[in-house]
C-alpha cells in the first residue's frame, strides 16, 4: 500500500467486527486507497471511529459515522468525530438522497437483518458504495466445513456459530450476483489473503472465492 | 440583527443578580409587540478568559431558573444540573464562563406577566405573547452586555434545547458548538394538546381572576397544580413509574373506597403539584408554554429545518433518551436529519433509559460521558484548555 500511516496509532478496534486487529488494518488500509481525496465518507457501523481518523489523515475527507454501540458512539464523539447512534436497518432512512460521496459498509453486512434493503439505502444516499466481508467461500472455510462437518472458526470467523453475530454470510460470488441484480456497477474488487491485500479481481470473481479470506467492493450506480 | 445595548442598569440585591434595560432599549417581539424596560435575572459561573473564548450559555427548561449550579436563594431549591454544570463536571467551570438566565416570561427576577408594567401595575394578560425567538434575543442582549460576543458552546434540555437550536439558526457564526438535549425542533400535536390542558387547568381556576390575581391577591393554587401533575406524567416514562410506584398503596393496607391519594403514585403526583406552585407563578406558566407551543424552527426558516442550518460551521451534538415520550428520540433524529442534509457537523446520541424526558436531569452516565467527550473535542479544537 502506498499509504503513508502513522505507526504510532494504536491498532484499531472495532466494536462490530470479528476480525483479527491486523487484519481489520489491513482492511481500512484497502478501503482508504479506494477512497477519493477530500470526499464527503459516510462509515456505516463505524465502531469506535478508527477507519474515519485514518480517512482525515490520510484522504482528508470529512467523515460521518453511523453506530449501534453506546460505547462506540461515545468514543467516537470524544474523538471530535461526528456520529449519529443508530442501526444499519433503521437508520440509514434518515439520512438524505446523494448527501455523500461515499459510503463505507466495513465487516457489517453479514450483521444487518436486510442486506438487500441496506444496500439499496446506501446507493440512494452516495454515488458510490465500499463493502467489505469475510469471504465464507474461502478454501479454509470449505476445507474445515468439508472435513469436519462442524461451522468453521476461522480468523475472519472467530466466533461460534452459537455466538456470532454474524446473520448473513455470504461467498464473494453471493455478493457479486446479489449487486449485480440490484443494478450496481463492481468498479474495483481487492482480496485480503493471510494479511496482505491481493490484486484486484473484478474480473476474476471465481479465484478470488476460492482465496480471498475477505473481500473489498467498491460499487458505483451505473 | 443584535440590537445595540448599553445596560442602564446592574443589580444584585438578596442574592439575584439582574440587568435592566430602560425604555430606549425595548426587547422587539416576533408578534411585533415590544417589551420596555427589561429585567434579565441570570447567574454565573467562573471567569471568562482573556479573549472571551470560553462562554457557555445554558438555557434551562420549561419550569427551571438561572441556579443551574448553585441553590436558588430564593426558594432554596438546590441547583438544578449538579452532575453537569460545576467544577471538574461536563460544563467545568475551572475552563468555561458559565451564563444561565432566567427565561424571558419568567418568574425567577427576569421580566414576565407577574412583573410591573409600564403603569406600574402587574402585567398580567396585558404581557405580549412571546416566542422561543424572542426568549433568545432577550438572551442576545444580555451577552452583549456582559461583553459575550461569541460563545464556546449553549447548550440547553427540552425548551432549553430548542433555545440552543434557536441560537444556532439565529446566530451561527456566534455559536462556536450546540448541544441539544431531549428537545423537538417543533413542537408536536400531542405536546400542544397536553400543555393545553394544562393551561385549561388554570384558567378554570375561580382564583385565576381572569389573568389578574395578583391585584386581587389570590393565586390560582389548584389549577397550576393540576397543570404541573399532568405535564409532570410527561416526564416519566411507564417504566419508571412502575419501577417507583406500580399498584402500591400509600401508608394503608387497603384501598379506601373514596378518593383519597390511595395509591403512591398518586400522593407522588400531588406533593409534585403542591411544592411547584409555591416557586412557579401561573400566568407565566401559561405564556412559556405558549412561546413553545408556537416553536417551529423550519417553519421561520423558510419553511424546512434544513435551511434553518444550511451553512452553519457550528458543531453538534443532538441528545436523546429512548423512554421519553415527551420529546421523544423521533422528534430528535428530525433535528439530526436536518443537519445532515444541511451538511452540518453533527453526532447523534440516544441514551437507553427508563427514565423518561426528565432522565437528562438524573444520573444517567453514558449521557455524561458523551457530554464530556463532545465538549472536550470542542474545546481542543477551539484551543481551549482540557481538564
Amino acid at each position: 500500500m502506498s499509504l503513508a500511516l502513522d505507526s504510532s496509532q494504536p491498532a484499531p478496534q472495532r466494536a462490530l467486527a470479528g476480525l483479527a486487529r491486523g487484519q481489520a488494518r489491513v482492511e481500512f488500509e484497502v478501503i482508504a486507497s479506494l477512497a477519493r481525496k477530500g470526499a464527503r465518507v459516510l462509515d456505516v457501523g463505524c465502531g469506535d471511529g478508527a477507519l474515519l481518523q485514518l480517512l482525515q489523515r490520510a484522504k482528508g475527507v470529512t467523515g460521518r459515522g453511523l453506530e449501534i454501540s453506546q460505547a462506540g458512539v461515545n468514543a467516537c464523539v470524544a474523538k471530535g468525530l461526528s456520529v449519529i447512534q443508530g442501526d444499519a436497518d433503521r437508520a440509514l432512512a434518515h439520512f438524505p438522497d446523494g448527501a455523500f460521496d461515499l459510503v463505507i459498509l466495513s465487516d457489517t453486512i453479514q450483521q444487518v437483518r436486510y442486506p438487500r434493503r441496506v444496500l439499496e439505502e446506501l446507493a440512494r444516499i452516495a454515488d458510490r458504495t465500499i463493502v467489505s466481508f469475510p469471504n465464507f467461500g474461502h478454501i479454509g472455510v470449505r476445507w474445515r466445513l468439508f472435513t469436519r462437518g462442524r461451522m468453521p472458526n476461522t480468523r475472519c470467523l472467530p466466533a461460534r456459530w452459537c455466538d456470532t453475530e454474524n446473520l448473513h454470510l455470504c461467498t464473494v460470488r453471493d455478493f457479486a450476483e446479489l449487486v449485480e441484480e440490484m443494478g450496481l456497477r463492481i468498479e474495483t474488487a481487492v482480496p485480503i489473503s493471510g494479511g496482505r491485500p491481493g490484486a484486484p479481481f473484478a474480473k476474476n470473481l471465481w479465484r478470488a472465492n476460492w482465496f480471498a479470506e475477505e473481500a473489498v467492493f467498491l460499487l458505483a450506480k451505473p | 440583527m443584535i440590537q445595540a445595548v448599553s445596560p442602564t442598569k446592574w443589580s444584585a440585591s438578596g442574592g439575584v443578580r439582574k440587568i435592566e434595560f430602560g425604555a430606549d432599549q425595548p426587547l422587539l417581539l416576533s408578534s411585533g409587540a415590544r417589551i420596555a424596560p427589561l429585567t434579565i435575572a441570570f447567574e454565573t459561573y467562573g471567569q471568562l478568559n482573556a479573549d472571551k473564548s470560553n462562554a457557555i450559555l445554558v438555557c434551562h427548561a420549561l419550569t427551571g431558573d438561572q441556579y443551574v449550579a448553585s441553590p436558588n436563594p430564593i426558594t432554596g431549591r438546590p441547583a438544578w444540573w449538579p452532575r453537569i454544570v460545576g467544577p471538574g463536571l461536563p460544563i467545568d467551570t475551572n475552563r468555561f464562563f458559565v451564563i444561565c438566565p432566567n427565561v424571558l416570561g419568567g418568574c425567577m427576577g427576569t421580566t414576565g406577566p407577574s412583573s410591573s408594567g409600564p403603569d406600574g401595575e402587574p402585567y398580567g394578560l396585558a404581557f405580549p405573547a412571546f416566542t422561543v425567538a424572542d426568549m433568545v434575543r432577550a438572551q442576545a442582549m444580555l451577552l452583549e452586555a456582559l461583553g459575550v460576543h461569541s460563545l464556546f458552546c449553549v447548550l440547553g434540555g427540552s425548551i432549553g434545547g430548542m433555545q440552543a437550536l434557536q441560537w444556532a439558526a439565529a446566530y451561527p457564526k456566534r455559536v462556536y458548538a450546540c448541544a441539544a438535549i431531549a428537545t423537538a425542533a417543533r413542537h408536536s400535536a400531542q405536546n400542544i394538546a397536553f400543555y393545553e390542558v394544562g393551561r385549561q387547568a388554570i384558567m378554570a381556576d375561580p382564583d385565576w381572576r381572569g389573568g389578574a390575581y395578583q391585584a386581587a391577591g389570590v393565586r390560582p393554587l389548584k389549577g397550576l397544580a393540576v397543570a404541573r401533575m399532568a405535564a409532570h406524567i410527561t416526564y416519566l416514562s411507564e417504566g419508571s413509574l412502575r419501577r417507583k410506584f406500580d399498584r402500591r398503596l400509600q401508608d394503608r393496607e387497603a384501598v379506601s373506597f373514596g378518593f383519597d391519594a390511595d395509591f403512591q403514585v398518586e400522593s407522588y403526583l400531588r406533593h409534585q403539584g403542591q411544592s411547584f406552585v409555591d416557586r412557579f407563578d401561573a400566568n407565566s406558566y401559561l405564556y412559556i408554554t405558549r412561546a413553545v407551543d408556537y416553536f417551529d424552527l423550519g417553519a421561520d426558516f423558510g419553511g424546512t429545518l434544513t435551511q434553518a442550518f444550511q451553512g452553519a460551521t457550528t458543531r453538534f451534538c443532538v441528545f436523546s433518551f429512548s423512554s421519553d415520550w415527551h420529546y421523544p428520540p423521533t422528534d430528535n433524529r428530525e433535528i439530526v436529519r436536518a443537519l445532515i442534509a444541511a451538511g452540518c457537523d453533527a453526532s447523534y446520541v440516544e441514551v437507553q433509559t427508563d427514565k423518561g424526558h426528565d432522565a437528562f436531569l438524573l444520573e444517567e452516565h453514558a449521557f455524561e460521558q458523551a457530554l464530556t467527550g463532545f465538549i472536550d473535542s470542542a474545546a481542543a479544537s477551539r484551543g481551549l484548555p482540557l481538564p
